[in-house]
C-alpha cells in the first residue's frame, strides 16, 4: 500500500508543478488515463483472489479519489489565476472623465419664474399668458390709465408703425403684464356668465415687457410676473399675507422683513410698494423695492364686467429679473440678456 | 420735492427725531428718497471779524491776522487765503475745533509765527464742493456766535418722491399738513393777510379759455427796487430746496411757490399793453421763453397774452421779453389756477420741465390762489418796497368738489380689519376733511388741495395710510380649495426647456426687437408690408420686431466665440411677430411662441474620448426627434432664407408644419465671420407642449421574425419617398422596417446607394411560418423593384 500513497503524493507534486491547463490534462493522463498508474492498478485487480481483491480495490479507489481531488483543486487554482490575470489586464483608469454630453440649463430668470409658478400653484394660482404686442385698451384704458397719462407717451412706451410709416396708435409693446389680468378677467366673466357667483380668479402671469429705458439698471425689455386674486371677500390684509408668505418661501428664509408703503398706480387702490429687507447677508438691513401691488381699482373690475360691490381683489407685479439678482447675487441686469455662456452656465 | 427740516419744523414740529420723521413720511406714502445733513459734523467754529492783516515775514503767501472772536481778546491767526482783508466777517475755527475730514485745529507755529486757529472757507466747513477763499459772512453777522447756529447748519435736507396723486405735498404747507395728520401734531401754517392797496393802478384780465383757466388774480406793484438783496433766510431756504437764488422778485415768487404750492409769475408791467388775455395759442404763434428757446406753440397750448402779443406759456414758463429784470420798477403779479388737463404734457412736448408745470399738471390748490398773491405782495413790499394796486379777480367755474360717500363696512371689507366710525372720524378730522356722518356712512367733501378724492376707494386709501400699512395684519391666505385639472395631454413649458437642457442646450433670452438686416437675411423680409417696425426704437439695431429667433441666436454665437467658447448649444423660447389680418387676440399681429435652437462646434464636448466630429444636421435632428418622441415626425426638403438649401428641412407633425431645421446658409456663415456653419432649428412651442395620453395595444406573446435586407437604389432617392412607397403595399405582418446602414462606394454602382433594412415581422395571435415570412419578404422586394428600380444586394 506504500505504493499507493507514493502514487498520490507523486500526483499531487506533479499537478502542483503545472500552471498551464492543457499541460495539466496531459499530466492527469499519467495517473488516471487509459494506461495511467491508477488505471493500471485497477486493471491488475482481476488477477487477485476475491478476498484480496476487495481490500486492494477499496485502497486503490481511495487513492484514485485523492488524485482526482488534487486534480480538481489544481484546475480551479489555475482557472482562478487566469481570471485574476485577465482582470488585472482589463483594469481602466477610472479617473478619466466620462464621455457624456455636457448638460445645458435654464436661463436664470426662467428658473426663478418656474419657482414662482410652482410656489403660487401650491396655493391654487393658475398661470395665464397674453400677447406682447398689445392693444392700448388692455395695456392702459382697461387698467384705468387716463388718456393723458405720461406712461402712454412715446417717451415711455414703444409704439408700432404701420407699413405706410404712420403711427399704429392702438397697438404697443406691453409695458407691464397687467393687461393679462384685464384679458383674463374678461374671459373669466364670459365663461361663468350663467353662474350667480363666479369662481374665484387666482392667477399669475409671467412674461416679457417693454419700456423705453436703457441704462445700467434698466433694460428696454425685461420680465414681470403679475398676480391677481379676485373673489367675494379678498382684502388688503390677504394681499399682505400672500406676499409675505411668497417672499419667505421664495427666499427660503424667515430672516427677512417685508414692508408695505403707500404708493400710487392707476389700476389699484389702495396701492402699495413692497420693500424687503434681509436680516443677514450682503444686503443686510437695506430696504429693497421689490414689487408694486394694491387692491384692484373698481374701474378695472368694471371694465372686465365684474361688480366691484360684490367682488374685491388684489393684484401685484414682481420683477423676476430683480428677484433673480437678489436670490443669486447677480449684480448686473444686463447679463441676463447678453447670452454669455460663462454667465448662464452658472445656473445649470 | 426738496426742503429743509428746519423750515418744515416752523410749520409743524412733532416730537420726533429726524430719522423717525423720515420713516414716518415714507410709510405715509411720501417716500423719502434722500436725507442728508446740510453740513458735516464740526465744532468750535465761530463768526469772527478780521481786525488787522500783516504780511508774514517769512512767507509770501501768508498773512498774520488779528481776529476778534467775540471774547474781547483778539487772536493771532496765520491765514493763507487770498481774500482776507481787514473788516471782513469770516468763520474761524478755534483751537480744539474738529473740522470735516478729521482735521483738528491746535495752537501751532506757522513758519515761526504762532497761530491760534484757522479762518475757514466754505469747502473747509464741508458746505461747498469748491471755494476760492474764505467764506465771507454778511457784515451784520454777530461776532462770536457759533457758525452752525448762525448759518443754521444743524439742519437736514429731505428729498421726497411724490406719487402723481399727491401734488398737494409739493409745498411746505402741504407736507406740514400731512405731517400734522399722521403725527397728530398741531400745525401753524402761514397766516396770510390781505395787503391793502395804496395805488389805484389795475390791469384788466380776460378769461378766453375759462375751462383751462377758471381763476386768475393779477395786481400791479409799482416803485419796487428789483436790485434789493434777497434776505439770507430766504436764500437759504430756497437753496436747501434746490432752487438757486437769482434776484429778489424771482426769489420771492419761488419762495411762495415752495411755501404754499402756488406757482406765480411776475411780468414787467411796463412791457404789457392793454388787458391780460388767458387764451389758447393762435395758429402760427411763437414765443421766446425765459430759457432762451423760441418755440412754435400749438393750438392746445394755453397762453398768457396782452392786447398785442403772447407773453407766456400759461403755467409752464414765462416769456423772455415780458419777464422782470433787475431794472424792473413796476410789475404785474399773476396768481392763477390752470386746469391740469390744460397743462399736462405741454412742457415735455418742448423738451423741458418747470417747477410750475410740474405742479399745475398735477393740480394746484385753487382755494389758495388768492392767499398766494397776497403772501407774495407782502414779501415784495418788505424786501423791495413799492406801492400795491388792488387785486383784480377773473373767475369762471372752478372744479367741482363732489361729496364722496364712505361706508364703514366697505372700508372694513376692503382692508380686512375692524375700524369703527370713531376711528374713521378721527382720521378724517386729522386730514382736515370736511364731512358729515349719516350713521355708518361718511359724506366727505374733498378739500380744494386734493385732486385724488373722487370715489370711496380714494377715502379707503386715506384710512389705510393713516392707520398705517404696517398696522394691517398679514394673515395666511384663506380660500376655497379646488384641484386644478391639469391636462395629461399637455406638458409644462419648463419640462420642454429641461429636456433641451439635459441634451446640452443652454437657454438664452434675447430682445424681441432686432436689427432690420436680420429680418432681411434670416426671414427674407424687406418689404414694409412684412416688417413690424417700432415707431420709437431705442436704437437702430432694435428697430423691428423679429419674425424668427435665428438672428439673436447667431449673435449669441458670435459673442461666445469672441469669448473663446468653441462649443455652443443654445435655445430660446419666445414669441415671434408676424403681420396677419386674421390674428387673434390682437388684430393684425400673430405672435406665436417659438422654440429656437443653435448647435455649433463638436458633436460631443471636447475630451479624450469624444473624437473631433463636428455637430451636424443629423445630431440636431436627433435632438428634435427625442424632444417629440414617441410622436413621429416627417422631414421634407425646405428652401429657407437662413438655411443651406441642400441641408434644410421643414418638420411636420401629423401633417402640420411645426418648424424647420438646417445648416446656416454659407453666405451668412461668411458674412457673420463664423469658422463653420451652425445648425439651427425653430419649432412651434405650442405643438411641443402637446403629448399623447397613452393608449394600450396588445403585446404579442409570439416571437418576432427578423430579417435583414439590402437594396441598391438611386443615390438621390430620399428615404422617406421609399418608405412612403411601401406604406400599405406590404404585408401587415411587417411591424417595422428599420434602416440600419447607408453605403456608397466600392461594390455599389456610381450614383447609387445601398440601403440596409432590418425587417421585423410579427403576429399577435400566432407564430409565423417560414413560408409566409419568405412570401412577405418577396412581395416587399417586388414593390421596391417596381417602384424604385431597386436591386436586391447579395
Amino acid at each position: 500500500m506504500d505504493n499507493l500513497d507514493q502514487i498520490v503524493s507523486e500526483a499531487k507534486a506533479a499537478f502542483a508543478a503545472i500552471s498551464d491547463p492543457d499541460a495539466l490534462e496531459q499530466v492527469k493522463a499519467r495517473f488516471l488515463g487509459k494506461s495511467g498508474q491508477i488505471t493500471e492498478l485497477l486493471k491488475g485487480l482481476g488477477k487477485l483472489p476475491p478476498e484480496e481483491k476487495k481490500v486492494a480495490g477499496a485502497a486503490i479507489n481511495i487513492a484514485k479519489t485523492a488524485v482526482e481531488a488534487a486534480l480538481n483543486e489544481r484546475r480551479e487554482a489555475i482557472r482562478k489565476a487566469a481570471l485574476e490575470a485577465r482582470l488585472a489586464e482589463e483594469a481602466l483608469d477610472v479617473t478619466l472623465p466620462g464621455r457624456a454630453e455636457a448638460r445645458g440649463g435654464l436661463h436664470p430668470v426662467m428658473r426663478t419664474l418656474e419657482r414662482i409658478e410652482s410656489l403660487f400653484a401650491s396655493i391654487g394660482f393658475e398661470v395665464a399668458d397674453g400677447p406682447e404686442i398689445e392693444e392700448d385698451f388692455f395695456n392702459f384704458t382697461a387698467l384705468n390709465t387716463p388718456e393723458d397719462h405720461p406712461a402712454r407717451s412715446m417717451h415711455d412706451t414703444f409704439y408700432l408703425q404701420n407699413p405706410d410709416g404712420s403711427l399704429a396708435e392702438k397697438v404697443l409693446l406691453r409695458t407691464h403684464t397687467s393687461p393679462i389680468q384685464a384679458r383674463y378677467m374678461q374671459a373669466h366673466v364670459a365663461k361663468f356668465a350663467q353662474l350667480e357667483t363666479m369662481p374665484e380668479i387666482r392667477i399669475i402671469a409671467p412674461g416679457r415687457v417693454y419700456r423705453v429705458d436703457s441704462d445700467a439698471t434698466h433694460s428696454p425689455m425685461f420680465h414681470q410676473v403679475e398676480g391677481l386674486w379676485v373673489g367675494e371677500n379678498v382684502s388688503f390684509a390677504d394681499l399682505k399675507g400672500v406676499i409675505a408668505d411668497f417672499l419667505k418661501s421664495f427666499f427660503e428664509t424667515d430672516e427677512l422683513t417685508v414692508r408695505f408703503r403707500p404708493s400710487f398706480f392707476p389700476f389699484t387702490e389702495p396701492s402699495a410698494e413692497i420693500d424687503v429687507a434681509f436680516m443677514s447677508g450682503a444686503l443686510k438691513g437695506r430696504w429693497l423695492e421689490i414689487a408694486g401691488c394694491g387692491m384692484v381699482h373698481p374701474n378695472v373690475l368694471r371694465h372686465a364686467g365684474i361688480d366691484p360691490e360684490k367682488y374685491t381683489g388684489f393684484a401685484f407685479g414682481f420683477g423676476p429679473d430683480r428677484l433673480t439678482m437678489l436670490r443669486y447675487g447677480v449684480n448686473d441686469l444686463r447679463l441676463f440678456f447678453e447670452g454669455d455662456l460663462r454667465f448662464l452656465r452658472q445656473f445649470a | 420735492m426738496k426742503f429743509s427740516e428746519s423750515w418744515l419744523r416752523t410749520l409743524v414740529d412733532p416730537k420726533l427725531t429726524t430719522e423717525a420723521l423720515s420713516h414716518l413720511l415714507t410709510m405715509a406714502g411720501l417716500e423719502v428718497e434722500d436725507l442728508a445733513p446740510v453740513a458735516p459734523a464740526f465744532n468750535d467754529v465761530v463768526v469772527a471779524q478780521v481786525l488787522e492783516v500783516v504780511k508774514h515775514p517769512d512767507a509770501d503767501r501768508l498773512n498774520v491776522c488779528q481776529v476778534d472772536i467775540g471774547n474781547g481778546q483778539p487772536q493771532q491767526i496765520v491765514c493763507g487765503a487770498p481774500n482776507v482783508a481787514v473788516g471782513l466777517k469770516v468763520p474761524c475755527a478755534l483751537p480744539g475745533a474738529e473740522l470735516p475730514g478729521d482735521f483738528k485745529i491746535k495752537v501751532a507755529k506757522v513758519r515761526g509765527i504762532e497761530s491760534s486757529g484757522m479762518l475757514c472757507s466754505a469747502k473747509e466747513l464741508g458746505i461747498a464742493e469748491e471755494a476760492s477763499g474764505l467764506l465771507i459772512l454778511p457784515s451784520d453777522a454777530p461776532v462770536g456766535q457759533s457758525i452752525r447756529q448762525y448759518l443754521e447748519l444743524d439742519d437736514h435736507v429731505f428729498e421726497i418722491k411724490l406719487t402723481p396723486n399727491r401734488a398737494d405735498c409739493l409745498s411746505l404747507q402741504g407736507v406740514a399738513r400731512e405731517v400734522g395728520a399722521i403725527t397728530g401734531t398741531a400745525t401753524s401754517l402761514p397766516q396770510v393777510t390781505e395787503v391793502l392797496p395804496t395805488i389805484e393802478v389795475t390791469r384788466p384780465i380776460v378769461l378766453e379759455a375759462p375751462a383751462a383757466c377758471p381763476l386768475y388774480y393779477g395786481r400791479v406793484i409799482s416803485g419796487v427796487d428789483a436790485k434789493a438783496p434777497t434776505p439770507e433766510w430766504m436764500k437759504r431756504r430756497l437753496e436747501r430746496s434746490g432752487i438757486r437764488a437769482i434776484s429778489a422778485l424771482v426769489d420771492i415768487t419761488n419762495y411762495v411757490m415752495l411755501e404754499l404750492g402756488q406757482p406765480l409769475h411776475a411780468f414787467d408791467n411796463t412791457k404789457l399793453v392793454g388787458a391780460i388775455h388767458v387764451r389758447m395759442a393762435n395758429p402760427g404763434e411763437t414765443l421766446l421763453l425765459l430759457n432762451e428757446q423760441t418755440i412754435p406753440v400749438g393750438g392746445d397750448v394755453l397762453m398768457i397774452a396782452d392786447d398785442a402779443k403772447a407773453l407766456a406759456m400759461a403755467g409752464v414758463m414765462g416769456g423772455e421779453e415780458s419777464g422782470v429784470t433787475l431794472e424792473t420798477s413796476e410789475l404785474f403779479l399773476e396768481s392763477a389756477f390752470f386746469a391740469p388737463k390744460a397743462i399736462a404734457g405741454r412742457a415735455r412736448r418742448y423738451g423741458f420741465a418747470s417747477d410750475a408745470s410740474h405742479r399745475f399738471e398735477r393740480g394746484v390748490d385753487f382755494g389758495g390762489t388768492r392767499s398766494a398773491i397776497e403772501r407774495a405782495s407782502e414779501l415784495i413790499l418788505q424786501i423791495c418796497g413799492g406801492q400795491v394796486g388792488p387785486v383784480v379777480e377773473a373767475k369762471a367755474t372752478l372744479p367741482l368738489r363732489t361729496p364722496v360717500r364712505l361706508r364703514t363696512s366697505r372700508a372694513e371689507k376692503v382692508l380686512g380689519i375692524p375700524l369703527g366710525v370713531e376711528k374713521i372720524s378721527q382720521i378724517f378730522k386729522g386730514l382736515s376733511l370736511e364731512f358729515k356722518q349719516e350713521g355708518d356712512v361718511f359724506v366727505v367733501t374733498p378739500p380744494t388741495w386734493r385732486f385724488d378724492m373722487e370715489i370711496e376707494e380714494d377715502l379707503i386709501e386715506e384710512i389705510a395710510r393713516l392707520v398705517g400699512y404696517d398696522n394691517i395684519p398679514s394673515p395666511a391666505p384663506r380660500a376655497r380649495m379646488a384641484m386644478q385639472r391639469l391636462p395629461e395631454n399637455q406638458r409644462p413649458a419648463y419640462r420642454i426647456r429641461q429636456m433641451l437642457a439635459d441634451r446640452g442646450y443652454q437657454e438664452v433670452v434675447n430682445f424681441a426687437f432686432v436689427e432690420e438686416s436680420w429680418e432681411a437675411n434670416f426671414a427674407a423680409k424687406t418689404a414694409e408690408a412684412d416688417l413690424i417696425r417700432l415707431a420709437n426704437p431705442i436704437a437702430s439695431q432694435m428697430a423691428v420686431m423679429r419674425s424668427n429667433l435665428f438672428g439673436g441666436l447667431i449673435a449669441n454665437l458670435v459673442t461666445n466665440l469672441k469669448r473663446k467658447q468653441s462649443r455652443v448649444r443654445i435655445f430660446e423660447v419666445g414669441r415671434t411677430f408676424h403681420r396677419d389680418h386674421e390674428a387673434t387676440p390682437v388684430a393684425g399681429y400673430r405672435q406665436p411662441w417659438r422654440l429656437g435652437g443653435l448647435a455649433f462646434g463638436g458633436a460631443l464636448p471636447e475630451g479624450w474620448g469624444s473624437g473631433s466630429r463636428k455637430v451636424d444636421f443629423y445630431d440636431v435632428k436627433g435632438d428634435i426627434e427625442a424632444l417629440l418622441s414617441p410622436l413621429s415626425l416627417r422631414f421634407e426638403k425646405l428652401e429657407h432664407p437662413a438655411l443651406h438649401p441642400g441641408r434644410a428641412a421643414r418638420i411636420l407633425l401629423d401633417g402640420e408644419e411645426i418648424g424647420c431645421l438646417g445648416e446656416l446658409h454659407p453666405e451668412w456663415v461668411q458674412q457673420y465671420d463664423l469658422p463653420n456653419a451652425p445648425i439651427l432649428f425653430e419649432l412651434d412651442f405650442a405643438a411641443l407642449k402637446g403629448v399623447r395620453v397613452p393608449a394600450y395595444a396588445d403585446v404579442s406573446r409570439f416571437p418576432p421574425v427578423i430579417r435583414d435586407l439590402a437594396v441598391v437604389v438611386d443615390q438621390k432617392l430620399p428615404l422617406q419617398t421609399l418608405l412612403d412607397g411601401l406604406a400599405g403595399q406590404v404585408s401587415g405582418m411587417i411591424q417595422a422596417i428599420q434602416l440600419f446602414d447607408v453605403y456608397v462606394g466600392k461594390g455599389v454602382p456610381e450614383n447609387k446607394k445601398s440601403l440596409a433594412f432590418r425587417i421585423v415581422m410579427q403576429d399577435t395571435q400566432r407564430t409565423l411560418q417560414d413560408a409566409e415570412v419568405d412570401a412577405a419578404l418577396q412581395q416587399l422586394v417586388a414593390v421596391l423593384e417596381q417602384s424604385f428600380a431597386a436591386q436586391l444586394r447579395a
